[in-house]
């Protein structure tokens, strides 16, 4: 885009409104969507990393039986380490907190989330969540209930020390976190949208996070009670899941597992994005069936608070609630299969050209299959009593979680790399890497499925020869390390690529929406004219994109007065208002802090200093909203 | 992928004694008919997926550009996601309902009724209107359903005899209900499958399937207090036992030993294994166990007597080998 004198005067005015702080602290004060997003991205890897190392702890004492290599007590909080590491804080803060926070604004043509600040405390608050949980595995009293932390054995008499404290406060402060994020994004999608685009032109990667922060929204708050309660009973002596007192533990699985579906499509829904993004740039074609699509984006989402009694199947709950279940699970199968068939249909009409996202999206979609299918198997309620609980089931999440909800993160990973890095990534050496991650995926967990059907219950840190679990085993347990292989080459990859790859360009691979439209890595910004929008593939239409040149020369929809991004309606994204944004504070990372030293003051049984802590951030919200945001 | 070898890799395990896929009763062979029949099915649906994306992969270059018509796709859509679908789990729904029944609780009292107490981490056995007490090793008479009344006596625990039936969960405050009906004499594993605490692994159990007249025998004798020791070395033996502390957790009917804590060892030398299932029940391991559990089965509640001379340690072994 050839750049006029005028034009040019505007974006020096915006480039200096919008610049932020420099350096170490300016990283501590971002309120930029993009930055706070790659603080995601990091902080969301090392934790990828550990949970990678625990995992591969424990495949090293599972290669054979009778193995010695941890001891039970260690290997139970590696255990409970990974299932929570790779949940809530990788898989989440990756997809959301990195994807959802990059992504969102620049799709929808707005400079920033609806509350930046907000956005940066959401940050904070998940890095004390993170903290918080592997302090306790660091000092040695790592919880060790499994994720799902059952009662009684997670109550005071059982685990007596802090193990299931630094759980239980760890999640409630990563819970806050995902909800304050899970409402930005909602008034960000609904609010600020650029102009023109209504809902049915928003792009389906936003549907996706629509539909993700709605559950988040709505499912947080069991899982929040179910840890307040058995945090109230382990300190105070309450007796909600003690069943001698008219308390049950079946209430602990009932919310635990009300927030513990609804967050499987939480994990899975943005991949379901990030594949309706990459499927339409490289098959150079419009995603078949689009309203389709984002009502049935919606429609897991929805039917996915329907299901939870199916984890709850061999707990002897009566037949007719048994049947009930075991119908919803399968009904979601159906929002699941039009999405699956519009994803190879868009494939199968357009021209696919199968780089390193696209390979992965595919990758995804068979993991996605396979996994699905063993699930509509775990939703049969015979099968289910037999194999729940077993490997079988371990075999079928992975499937699910690490093949259908994480490939598409790699895949996203690298289709979005040249837009974050200005880079670009290695495409061969990418490809090469795709097939070992793919290969390795198998190997891992294939065969837990057949060490499950050979009745090898989960969570079990050895196991006698006598029943021929063994090869399975040892199969899987190569299968990690090779996959581990494959992984540190892609971060390779990508981070030399990061230093050294040569210079992508705005739009290398002709991508269809509007952070394409933009420069790699986007300005401050975001865009230095609010963009145009006819249609759900606005970076494919021309004529729009010569309006934005024509706007900026003029001075329309610059908003170079201030730190602003136009506010629309809900439904239709009529221009409403002007918003003035908050520009860069303190604020948030101090606030955070505190909160998360508060939560320590709690687990080490310091109450007064907990609320004193607690006292001192009501200070620092006073503190916050005090100076208004400046006028440039 | 894999999915075709699945068949060829499940069948070299097929036979272990604690694999779904080797069914040796009615529920347990319908929940395997059912699993078959599931995967029968999950490999065509597979295969048409793979095949699509098998023709999007072989038309990738062909001369055309893509094709911006929905109609064809929409068909295909609605047809593979909407109404095929509907058509199948309404199929599987129907199979799932009827196999349901089978390995649902028994509708009525049975002849025989068993109480199985999870502990962290044994089973204890109880048989309905005997004194009979038992552990880690359940003893039933071949073609006769038997109602297993399950709960726990502190964590979650969960009853799991893959060859027998599906499994259900001990929940504290509840009694859950499973029948076991296998028609053949045979020694069937079963393993706890809820995780409870360091000692998950290694809480296993014996269903023993006898023919009922030597079930009538087996039940005689534990009904029968205690054997009294034979020969100095036990009595010896029951000394210690009454003295260095083992009583204060475990009983043994018919003598001062009344502890509830640890398995009752009234007949603890007919069993076929100790520690549920961790190690086999020969004079030289019970010397081992008593000398360092922690060894044996991190965890383990119970404490070690590696101080107790090793002559009264040898004592022990000889009286509780005696306790037939």
């Amino acid at each position: 885009m050839t750049v006029g004198t005028v034009a040019r005067e505007r974006i020096e005015r915006l480039d200096r409104i919008w610049e932020e702080r420099p350096g170490f602290t300016g990283w501590l004060t971002t309120t930029d969507h993009k930055r706070i997003g790659i603080l995601y991205l990091a902080t969301s890897l090392a934790f990828f990393a550990a949970g990678g190392v625990e995992a591969l702890m424990m495949r090293s004492q599972l290669a054979e039986p009778n193995e010695r290599v941890l001891s039970p007590g260690t290997y139970d909080q590696l255990m409970t380490m990974h299932g929570v590491t790779m949940i809530f804080l990788f898989v989440i803060p990756l997809s959301i907190g990195f994807f959802g926070n990059y992504l969102v604004p620049l799709m929808i043509g707005a400079r920033d989330m609806a509350f930046p600040r907000m956005n940066a405390l959401s940050y904070w608050l998940f890095l004390g969540s993170g903290i918080l949980l592997y302090a306790g595995l660091l000092l040695g009293h790592g919880p060790d209930a499994g994720w799902f932390d059952y009662v009684p054995l997670a109550s005071r008499k059982y685990s007596p020390g802090p193990g299931i404290d630094f759980y239980a406060l760890g999640l409630i402060l990563n819970g806050m976190s995902s909800t304050a994020a899970a409402a930005n994004f909602l008034v960000t999608i609904f609010r600020l949208r650029a102009p023109g685009m209504s809902l049915n032109r928003m792009p389906l990667f936003c549907f996706a996070i629509l539909a993700t922060s709605f559950s988040l929204v709505f499912a947080l708050p069991a899982l929040t009670t179910d840890l307040v309660f058995l945090e109230l009973s382990r300190k105070f002596g309450l007796h909600f899941f003690d069943v001698g007192r008219g308390g049950d533990p079946l209430l602990w699985q009932d919310l635990f597992w009300i927030f513990g579906h609804p967050e499987v499509y939480i994990i899975v829904l943005p991949a379901f994005g990030i594949a309706t993004s990459v499927i339409p740039t490289f098959t150079r074609r419009r995603m078949a069936a689009f309203p389709l699509v984002a009502l049935a984006e919606l429609l897991v989402a929805f039917i996915g608070f329907g299901v939870w009694v199916h984890h709850m199947f061999a707990t002897g709950l009566p037949e007719i609630a048994l049947i009930f279940f075991a119908a919803a699970s399968l009904i979601i199968v159906i929002p699941s299969g039009i999405q699956i068939f519009a994803w190879c249909m868009t494939m199968v009409t357009g021209k696919p050209e199968f780089r390193t996202p696209l390979l992965f999206i595919v990758g995804f979609i068979l993991f996605f299959v396979f996994g699905g299918l063993s699930g509509i198997m775990l939703a049969a309620v015979p099968f289910d009593q037999q194999v729940t609980d077993t490997y079988f089931v371990v075999a079928h999440f992975h499937y699910v979680i690490w093949g259908a909800a994480v490939f598409p993160l790699l895949g996203g990973l690298y289709y979005w790399f040249p837009k974050v890095t200005g880079r670009m990534y290695h495409e061969r050496l990418g490809q090469t890497t795709f097939w070992l991650v793919f290969i390795g995926t198998n190997v891992t967990f294939f065969p837990m499925h057949i060490s499950g059907m050979l009745g090898m219950p989960r969570r079990v840190w050895t196991y006698p020869s006598a029943l021929g679990w063994g090869p399975e085993n040892l199969v899987s347990t190569a299968g990690a390390f090779f996959l581990t292989g494959g992984l540190v080459l892609l971060a390779a990859n990508l981070v030399v690529s990061a230093w050294r790859g040569p210079a992508a360009g705005a739009d290398p691979f002709g991508g269809a929406t509007l952070e394409w439209t933009t420069s790699s890595p986007p300005p401050a910004y975001n865009f230095a004219v609010i963009p145009k929008v006819t249609s759900a593939y606005p970076a494919w239409d021309e004529e729009d994109r010569q309006t934005d040149a024509g706007r900026l020369e003029r001075g329309e929809l610059v908003l170079e007065q201030g730190h602003r991004t136009p506010g629309t309606t809900p439904v239709d994204g009529h221009l409403g208002e002007i918003l003035e944004m908050p520009s860069e504070s303190p604020w948030p990372f101090v606030l955070g802090a505190l909160a998360t030293i508060g939560f320590a003051f709690i687990i080490a049984n310091h109450l007064v200093m907990a609320a004193s802590t607690f006292g001192l951030g009501a200070v620092v919200l006073a503190a916050w909203h005090w100076k208004e945001p400046e006028e440039a | 992928m894999a999915i075709i070898g699945l068949p060829a890799l499940l069948a070299t395990g097929c036979n272990s004694n604690q694999a779904i896929t080797n069914p040796a009763t009615g529920p347990a062979r319908d929940i395997n008919t059912l699993w078959w029949a599931m995967l029968v099915g999950a490999v065509i649906i597979f295969g048409v997926v793979v095949g699509l994306l098998v023709v999007a992969f072989v038309r990738r270059n062909r001369d055309e550009g893509p094709s911006h018509d929905d109609r064809g796709p929409y068909m295909v859509i609605i047809g593979g996601g909407l109404a095929a679908p509907i058509v199948c789990l309404a199929i599987l729904f129907g199979f799932v309902i009827h196999v349901m029944p089978a390995t649902s609780a028994p509708p009525g009292p049975t002849k025989l009724t068993i109480d199985v107490i999870g502990h962290q981490w044994f089973w204890e056995v109880r048989y309905h209107g005997t004194p009979a007490v038992t552990a880690n090793e359940i003893h039933i008479p071949a073609g006769t359903p038997v109602d297993v009344r399950v709960t726990t006596a502190d964590v979650i625990h969960s009853f799991w005899v893959p060859r027998l039936n599906r499994k259900i969960d001990m929940i504290p405050g509840r009694v859950n209900r499973i029948e076991l009906d296998a028609p053949d004499p045979g020694v069937y594993r079963g393993q706890c499958s809820e995780f409870c605490g360091v000692g998950h692994a290694q809480m296993a159990f014996f269903v023993i399937v006898q023919p009922p007249d030597q079930f009538r025998t087996w039940l005689r004798n534990e009904e029968a207090p205690a054997a009294q020791p034979s020969g100095s070395q036990a009595t010896l033996g029951e000394h210690a036992f009454m003295t260095v502390g083992c009583q204060n957790c475990h009983e043994i009917r018919g003598t001062a030993a009344a502890g509830r804590v640890g398995p009752d060892l009234t007949h603890v030398g007919s069993r076929r294994t100790l520690a549920a299932l961790t190690i086999s029940n020969t004079p030289r391991s019970l010397y081992q166990w008593i000398t360092d559990p922690q060894r044996i089965k991190p965890g383990a509640r119970m404490p070690g007597f590696a101080s107790l001379p090793a002559s009264e340690r040898h004592a022990l072994v000889s009286y509780l080998e005696g306790l037939r």
